[in-house]
């Protein structure tokens, strides 16, 4: 054929490759820091990973027990902190705001806040509370993680809720509910998976947060229950691991990092499973 | 009888009574409710405007002490107390360039083939993939860009570039640490925010003016060019913008490969530092009275830029939403 009918044909095929190039670079990306992280941290995950604290710079041994309890307290004090925040500001945007001023306002800046740089926000709860308590805590740590965390709960309650049909909630108005029980009793509840499915994201993605906590929970070389204290914490105890010149810390950190990347991951794929089978039903 | 119909009378007064009483506890149940909802809004509106109130008073030293210099001046010296935002700047803006230049056309790949040419049983495993991809903690990022991916920048590519690009962007020693390589690890990060936000716009075409153009003959790379690209253009640049806010606020992954050096050079091969990276390093163990404020400062300037950046990206993709929907 002539020579245009080619040059169509050819640009066409490169194009299409390219493309298929593309995703193969993405999906490698994934598979490569994956497996590492499978390759160099699942040898150091053994018993002493969970029941030990973190070791003395340069001995041998130690485990991260001290880390996992920190993580785990101050995302779970996150979490239970910043969902009812999440779900009533989310119900207010979809219920009541709707489309007055103040809520479309609010609309833009959870937007903004959900890819707000996070040490930003770290920097300022810094100056609100541990420049004025004198002492960094495991409190502060929460305080900054929940900031995160709501604006996703904020979003995904809001655009579930406004998926309820608009004859749901006559038929309850109908029947001389009360809008805060149609709010609360009807469409929450029938939305339920999709608000499950945000909390989840949100707690997959204040999981790994490391920049906020830097400078509110700080670290901790010791065991402790006590949030009123500098708190160890995983993603913290990585950073100041890794940069480590120790090979057992270095070691200890590849632990903690596939452990939070099978969290991470985990709750990810939850949250798609979730949202699929409560919407199905 | 007619005191039976007084009696009726009676009841439906004390029920119609007993009705507005009830409805006066909802009406107020209602209002006490909605204040409360209110309120946890207002309270997400409140922390944006306290940020920028504290981050201003914290900084208010340094600029004060400084002057203007401040934001362009490229020294840094905790040593001496002299501080000034110019170095963090610029490794900010050319991580992000980089990534950007790089992690844009890959985007556009990726979304082009999930719309376009992907067989459909593999559009959600690979979409889903590319989503996770996302999900991914940025201190991993970094972890495994300081232990593998750098050393590899170090050994197979910037010696070739060395030696093909040359002065004043691509000099000296291979160090595998440095802005480049910050770059390309942030370009990782933001494809998958690019690419999600590229797929959606892609299939808010509508479908009648692609096969149309099928119809008349037009190859897939045609289709994309003339059809799908102008149609979804305001909402493309917003998902560049989105990945570029991104880019600019990431802290742990740079920290990591970026090298924190303090000194300004043109040369991306050298190390230097982000306003993130220079925080993340510095804040904990700064105690100078004129370090925090200046720390504070670049924080300010940091997060000026990603307000400015998002808002703008927020504002592109609704626009490009609502073209979508009123078609």
């Amino acid at each position: 054929m002539d020579a245009r009918y080619q040059r169509r044909k050819f640009v066409n095929g490169l194009s299409t490759t390219l493309s298929g190039i593309a995703v193969v670079i993405g999906v490698a990306g994934l598979v490569w820091i994956l497996g590492t992280l499978f390759i160099k941290g699942l040898p150091a995950m053994n018993w002493a990973f969970f029941t030990e604290s973190t070791p003395a710079p340069g001995s041998e041994g130690g485990g991260m027990a001290n880390a996992i309890v920190g993580s785990l307290l101050i995302v779970g004090l996150t979490t239970v902190v910043s969902t009812p925040i999440g779900i009533l500001a989310g119900i207010y945007l979809a219920e009541f705001g709707d489309r007055s001023r103040v809520a479309s306002v609010t609309r833009f800046v959870t937007d903004i806040m959900l890819s707000a740089p996070s040490i930003v926000i770290g920097l300022f709860v810094y100056a609100l509370f541990v420049t004025t308590t004198k002492h960094f805590s495991g409190w502060t740590g929460s305080v900054a993680l929940s900031l995160i965390a709501v604006p996703v709960v904020v979003r995904t309650t809001e655009n579930m809720l406004k998926l309820v049909p608009g004859s749901l909630r006559e038929a309850a108005f109908a029947l001389g509910m009360p809008r805060w029980r149609v709010s609360l009793d009807v469409c929450l509840r029938a939305v339920q998976g999709g608000v499950i499915t945000g909390i989840l994201l949100a707690v997959a993605r204040i999981a790994g947060e490391t920049a906020p906590l830097l400078f509110t929970a700080l670290n901790n070389q010791f065991f402790t229950w006590n949030m009123n204290e500098p708190m160890a914490n995983l993603p913290v105890t990585i950073f100041n691991f890794a940069m480590s010149p120790y090979e057992n810390w270095q070691n200890l950190a590849w632990g903690a990092s596939a452990l939070i990347a099978i969290l991470v991951l985990l709750l990810n794929v939850l949250a798609r499973v979730v949202f699929q089978s409560r919407s199905k039903s | 009888m007619s005191q039976n119909m007084i009696d009726t009378e009676a009841a439906v007064q004390a029920a119609m009574k007993r009705q507005a009483e009830k409805s006066a506890v909802f009406l107020r149940q209602d209002r006490i409710f909605a204040g409360i909802t209110f309120s946890f809004a207002a309270l997400v509106l409140l922390v944006l405007f306290g940020i920028l109130m504290s981050l201003m008073v914290q900084a208010w030293p340094a600029i004060n002490e400084f002057g203007l210099g401040f934001f362009y001046s490229t020294t840094w010296s905790p040593s001496t107390g002299e501080f000034s935002a110019g170095i963090a700047i610029w490794g900010t803006l050319a991580t992000s360039l980089i990534a950007l230049l790089i992690g844009v056309p890959i985007s556009f790949g990726i979304a082009m083939f999930l719309t376009e040419s992907c067989p459909v049983w593999m559009r959600r495993p690979l979409g889903t993939a590319i989503e996770l991809l996302a999900g991914v903690p940025s201190i991993i990022y970094g972890f495994w860009g300081l232990f593998i991916f750098a050393p590899m920048v170090q050994e197979y590519v910037q010696p070739w570039m060395i030696s093909w690009l040359g002065a004043p962007f691509f000099a000296g020693p291979p160090l595998g640490l440095g802005v480049f390589t910050a770059g390309l690890v942030l370009a990782l990060m933001i494809i998958p925010f690019i690419a999600s936000v590229m797929r959606d716009v892609f299939e808010t075409v509508p479908s009648v003016l692609k096969e149309s153009a099928y119809g008349i003959g037009c190859t897939r790379w045609e289709v994309i060019r003339n059809i799908v690209l102008p149609y979804t253009r305001v909402g493309v640049i917003g998902g560049i913008m989105l990945g570029l806010g991104r880019a600019l606020g990431e802290t742990m992954a740079v920290t990591f490969v970026i090298g924190n050096a303090n000194r300004f050079a043109l040369n991306l091969f050298a190390p230097g530092n982000s306003i993130a990276s220079t925080l993340a390093n510095e804040f904990a163990e700064a105690d100078a009275s004129m370090h925090i404020p200046a720390l504070f400062g670049l924080g300010l300037i940091l997060f000026i830029i990603t307000f400015v950046v998002l808002s703008a990206s927020e504002w592109l993709i609704k626009q490009g939403e609502r073209k979508a929907g009123g078609r």
